[in-house]
């Protein structure tokens, strides 16, 4: 909100300090986030009156002007197009400093003395107008200097109020915090009642008291057709952020910037029969000032005339009956609407108005009358007219009016935590028009009673802020509370997210942050399932719930090979959604490009799914499970049939891993060969504590086995059969070798494993070792069809 | 034949001048032999002393044996100086260029989010408060109703609110978690909730998906001065400077009083520059006094407990620690920019 200070001024004196006026205002609440001089500093500008504009005898577009600066008649030179006999003009006398820093000084302009210039909006930097000379209104003093004949030397504020202070959303609003601020009283111009000269009225009636208790209304006959308000009010208007439009339509609005009541003007003659102050039947229909049409629902408050609805209420008007040129005869409407009969109403439409914006926090229901009068001055002095009566209409339910507040001086204390003193508490208060009564009790208690405007205060912790901010949130002290020490639980038994994210990072990963929302095309080729929808997505390309980190990841991984990074490793901790909204918390990979970044000593080779899978179960091996972590080979949509793998934890599955397909691939537009993987952190990252176990102090034996064996027979599936084989004695199976050569059949490859054995009680000897390794190798012959090489 | 002890000591000179003049440790060892193995010169002698008078014998012994502790002595030195010079020779070879660049793994980073994050996390859990945690997608109630934000309050305005079709919403705030806490747990609580949270904002200061960390603290006797407290203590802590911290009274429909927090400048110190406009102050967070409605909303008793709630933006206090000029770098994900944070 825009706040000229001169308007200010007239209500309350503001100090001459306008940036501790402005500090001062915010550190109590109302924050002043700018501060703009409305024209830049001028001297040497006065209103200048055209006296003479003829042709110059030497150049078709300049005129040679005589222009009277009130004290003077000067000759100048002009190019403007508007320069006419008769207009008043900013005119800048010699030695005038124009704000882009050009000097007036005399000058010969095709020949022709020119003593001064007539200047533009824009050359004054008052705004982009550079059409031509800036017209000054006829009734302007010539010679008067410009900055006192526009008051330019003004200060616009702009004033940035939160939700609950409706009550400052006016000039006077504002100036009720300067004076609590400051500790002084409003002045005020006083508003004095207008006696009505004609007696006609309108009827009204109230049909839903509860949202529109009361209702202000006054017949105005004969206002000047099409008339125009006057540049003062105008100027006001427009430092306010607010067009001027028209007489009757900127005295509405002069009045609700100026006090904070919402005013609206009907073409009498456009009402038919009466008002009615009702709900909408649904279905209902209106047209509004700006063009639009809405549907309504019986919740929606309107204005009725006999016919049908004029306006919605406290919103905006309706266009059917709108002011207009041929505008004679007026309604004016000074309403007063329960916030909750009027809240969010426009915003379901879209619509938010000045108007809205104050109702639906909250307008003072004394100041209907108020607003009348000070309407009818002004249209009366702007647009001619005569007054019928203010005639004021009240619902029987009447206007809930605040009963007073227990306010204890303790409890104030309690909740800031500092001492202050009951009297001094009290006058912060009252300063704010508190109307404060002490109950006969020790220790002090109040009665309070808050002003009519204050919409926002109900409860005694309304009231203890009211005390806080104007005492100063600075003046209370910093304290801390005496120490707790409630131990809270602090578990070994799940892997900390951190803890996985550094294993992560220490194996080249760097961790991403992808959006929770997704493209729905670009997901779907990944998962058929369906995703949840956003209602009112910001844009497609983010329309649905991921499903998946790898959408995400993987756009990541395309984005980064456009900036020249083809070797991308990535992880993400984060939510997956289910179609029904279903959160689940996982941790996500990618992987591609060259297994290792680019170096001296190593072979470059592309990454492939065991690079991968080695990080995988380095990040599972910190659970302390290694053993129950098995990965089988099942198929996902989004992964290569070939190369995927479901990794399961015991008999829960817990994740993927495995390439893109590679279809896939090319629908996503990635460049290499990808591996992704993602993991369930509930069930993924459950830890076992470590159990000692003896370590034996007898040599170990190591036996290798090299077997051919069909392609299709699996390793886990070959070492599972070796530890069911040879029993406790065995400490560890590793694979040592994998091999694929002419010397096998097709469809045949070698795997050699290494038997680690070891007794905890005493020395195993060969004898032992060859039963052990018999016994397994008669079990793989027999259960795979294994065939033992000869080594 | 001659005396051969007579002429011990051109025995002993020539082998010096063998000895020294071995190249390799072969050399010097077929020298050895030569001399002192079984059939070795010097051997040979001491065999002649079988045959001798006792009276000679002695002396010839005598003599015999210092001829060979001189070539042994002779002997030893050379076959140090050689086994030094293989090892010069061996260091020599194997020299590299230890400037070459190291193998293996590079080493990847953490989100700058995650960093900040882990940080206000840390320094929180050392002053006892715990970590809470609630869903993303939320219904009206906790991310509205249970935060004194009835349905037509202009407060929802502030909010952008993303919305499903059966009405639920992805949070907006931390603060619904407030509820959830309050709702399991009765005080004294004392948590902090960071996360994700959704408005539908985007623009060169915007992001349709930030992360806030909210803070809550419940028991008897909780008050203002304590808020005010932790969190100077909190932006000391976490921007390791002596900031000064002011609270500028402010609304939000869930605590009362309510103050929007302002830091001095962690750019300028406070003397104004390009990071807080020039004004010297940077606002980072919101907070407030529990709103007894709030409260009552899960049945804890107002009048015996107070609290204290606060919120901020985790981004922003990112953007302000490693001075990141543009917020929308946080989710494109670009290496060059991940890897500077590494």
């Amino acid at each position: 909100m825009k706040i000229s200070l001169h308007w200010l001024r007239e209500w309350v004196d503001t100090g001459d300090d306008v940036p501790a006026l402005a500090h001062a205002l915010t550190m109590a609440g109302i924050e002043i986030e700018g501060m703009h001089k409305v024209a830049p500093p001028l001297s040497g500008i006065v209103v200048g009156e055209v006296l003479a504009a003829d042709k110059h005898p030497d150049a078709d577009k300049l005129r040679v002007c005589r222009v009277s600066s009130g004290t003077a008649e000067l000759q100048i030179v002009c190019g403007a197009p508007n320069v006419r006999v008769g207009m008043k003009a900013p005119l800048a006398l010699i030695g005038a400093r124009l704000p882009s820093g050009v000097e007036i000084k005399g000058a010969k302009l095709r020949g022709i003395e020119s003593s001064g210039m007539l200047c533009s909006a824009k050359e004054l930097g008052l705004n982009d107008d550079t059409s031509g000379l800036f017209e000054l209104p006829s009734h302007l003093v010539t010679g008067q200097s410009l900055v006192q004949a526009l008051a330019l030397d003004d200060t616009v504020l702009e004033v940035n109020l939160t939700p609950n202070r409706g009550d400052c959303m006016s000039v006077v609003g504002v100036a009720r915090e300067v004076a609590a601020a400051r500790d002084t009283r409003l002045k005020g111009p006083t508003l004095a009642a207008v006696a009505a000269t004609i007696s006609d009225t309108f009827d009204v009636k109230l049909s839903a008291g509860n949202a529109c208790p009361k209702y202000v209304g006054r017949v105005i006959r004969g206002v000047t057709l099409n008339a125009q308000s006057p540049f003062w009010l105008q100027e006001r208007l427009r430092r306010a952020g607010v067009r001027p439009i028209s007489a009757i339509v900127d005295v509405t609005n002069y009045v609700m910037l100026e006090l904070g009541q919402p005013m609206h003007a009907y073409d009498l003659g456009k009402l038919h029969g009466y008002i009615d102050v009702r709900l909408a039947k649904t279905g209902e229909q209106i047209a509004l000032l700006h063009d639009r049409t809405i549907e309504l629902t019986d919740d929606v408050l309107v204005i009725a005339d006999a016919v049908k609805p004029v306006g919605f209420a406290g919103v905006m008007g309706g266009a059917d009956s709108a002011i207009g040129d041929a505008t004679v005869d007026v309604m004016l409407e000074s309403a007063h609407f329960a916030p909750d009969g009027v809240a969010g109403r426009g915003r379901r439409y879209g619509i938010v108005t000045d108007a809205s914006q104050r109702f639906e926090r909250g307008v003072d229901p004394q100041l209907q009358e108020r607003a009348i009068e000070r309407a009818t001055q002004l249209l009366l002095e702007c647009a001619g007219g005569k007054a019928g009566p203010t005639v004021v209409h009240r619902a029987q339910q009447g206007i809930h009016s605040a009963a007073p507040i227990r306010l204890r001086h303790l409890r104030v204390e309690h909740v800031l935590g500092t001492r202050i003193e009951a009297a001094l508490m009290e006058k912060l208060l009252q300063r704010l028009g508190m109307h404060m009564t002490r109950s006969a009790v020790t220790p002090v208690e109040w009665q309070v009673v808050p002003p009519s405007w204050r919409f926002d205060i109900h409860i005694e912790e309304d009231l203890i802020e009211e005390v806080a901010r104007l005492y100063g949130f600075d003046n209370i002290p910093e304290a801390n509370p005496s120490v707790a020490q409630d131990i809270a639980p602090w578990t070994e038994r799940r892997l900390r997210n951190e803890r996985a994210a550094d294993l992560l990072v220490d194996r080249g990963y760097h961790e991403a942050i992808t959006y929770s929302f997704t493209d729905a095309t670009a997901q779907a080729v990944l998962f058929p399932d369906t995703a949840l929808a956003l209602r009112n997505p910001i844009s497609a390309e983010l329309g649905v719930m991921r499903l998946s980190l790898w959408p995400g990841l993987l756009q990541a991984v395309r984005e980064n090979q456009r900036r020249q990074q083809p070797r991308v490793r990535l992880f993400e901790i984060g939510r997956r959604f289910s179609s029904k909204g279903a959160e689940d918390e996982v941790i996500g990979g990618v992987a591609c490009g060259s297994a290792m970044a680019e170096q001296w000593g190593e072979e470059a080779r592309d990454i492939d799914f065991f690079d991968v899978k080695a990080d995988v179960e380095a990040l599972l091996n910190l659970t302390g499970d290694a053993r129950r972590i098995r990965f089988v080979a099942e198929t996902h949509p989004a992964l290569h049939p070939g190369q995927s793998a479901r990794i399961y934890r015991g008999d829960k599955a817990i994740g993927w891993l495995g390439s893109i397909h590679p279809q896939h691939q090319r629908a996503l537009d990635l460049t290499y060969r990808t591996v992704v993987f993602e993991i369930e952190t509930a069930a993924g990252f459950e830890s076992v504590l470590p159990q000692f176990a003896e370590i034996s102090k007898y040599p170990a034996i190591r036996r290798d086995l090299a077997l051919i064996v069909d392609e299709a027979v699996a390793v886990d599936a070959l070492r599972d059969v070796v530890r069911a084989a040879a029993g406790e004695l065995l400490r560890d199976v590793s694979v040592f070798s994998v091999y694929r050569g002419k010397q096998f059949d097709k469809g045949k490859k070698s795997i050699a494993l290494g038997l680690h054995l070891q007794d905890t009680s005493r020395t195993l000897t060969d004898p032992e070792a060859d039963a052990i390794v018999a016994q397994v190798v008669d079990r793989l012959t027999h259960r795979f069809d294994a065939v033992i090489r000869d080594k | 034949m001659t005396d051969p002890v007579q002429d011990l000591p051109t025995l002993v000179d020539a082998a010096r001048s063998d000895i020294r003049g071995c190249t390799t440790l072969d050399e010097l060892e077929q020298v050895r032999v030569r001399l002192l193995g079984k059939k070795g010169v010097i051997t040979e002698q001491l065999k002649t002393l079988g045959a001798m008078d006792p009276e000679v014998k002695k002396a010839a012994g005598a003599r015999i044996n210092a001829a060979k502790a001189e070539i042994t002595s002779a002997l030893d030195a050379r076959r140090a100086e050689l086994d030094a010079q293989i090892l010069a020779a061996q260091l020599a070879g194997d020299t590299i260029d230890i400037t070459l660049p190291g193998r293996g793994q590079s080493i990847g980073g953490l989100h700058p989010i995650t960093r900040v994050r882990r940080r206000i996390e840390q320094i929180f859990r050392a002053a006892g408060f715990t970590i809470a945690d609630g869903p993303e997608i939320e219904d009206d109630w906790h991310n509205f109703e249970a935060l004194n934000i009835p349905a037509n309050h202009p407060a929802r305005a502030m909010h952008d609110t993303f919305y499903f079709p059966d009405g639920r919403l992805l949070r907006t705030h931390t603060s619904p978690v407030q509820v959830r806490v309050m709702q399991e747990q009765k005080p004294p609580v004392r948590v902090i909730v960071p996360g994700r949270v959704y408005r539908m904002d985007s623009d060169m200061t915007h992001t349709p998906m930030f992360h806030q960390v909210e803070g809550l603290v419940i028991d008897e006797g909780i008050t203002f001065a304590n808020l005010k407290a932790v969190l100077h203590g909190f932006m000391q802590s976490l921007f390791e400077k002596d900031v000064k911290m002011r609270l500028r009274p402010s609304y939000f429909p869930f605590t009362e009083p309510s103050a929007e927090v302002d830091i001095s400048c962690v750019a300028c110190g406070g003397s104004g520059c390009r990071v807080c406009k020039q004004t010297g102050w940077l606002e980072v967070a919101g907070c407030g006094v529990v709103h007894p409605n709030v409260l009552k909303a899960v049945n804890i008793d107002p009048e015996r407990y107070t609290g204290y709630a606060f919120g901020m933006g985790i981004d922003r206090l990112t953007m302000l620690r490693y001075n990141v000029g543009d917020i929308r770098m946080y989710f494109e994900n670009d290496l060059r920019f991940l890897r500077q944070f590494a």
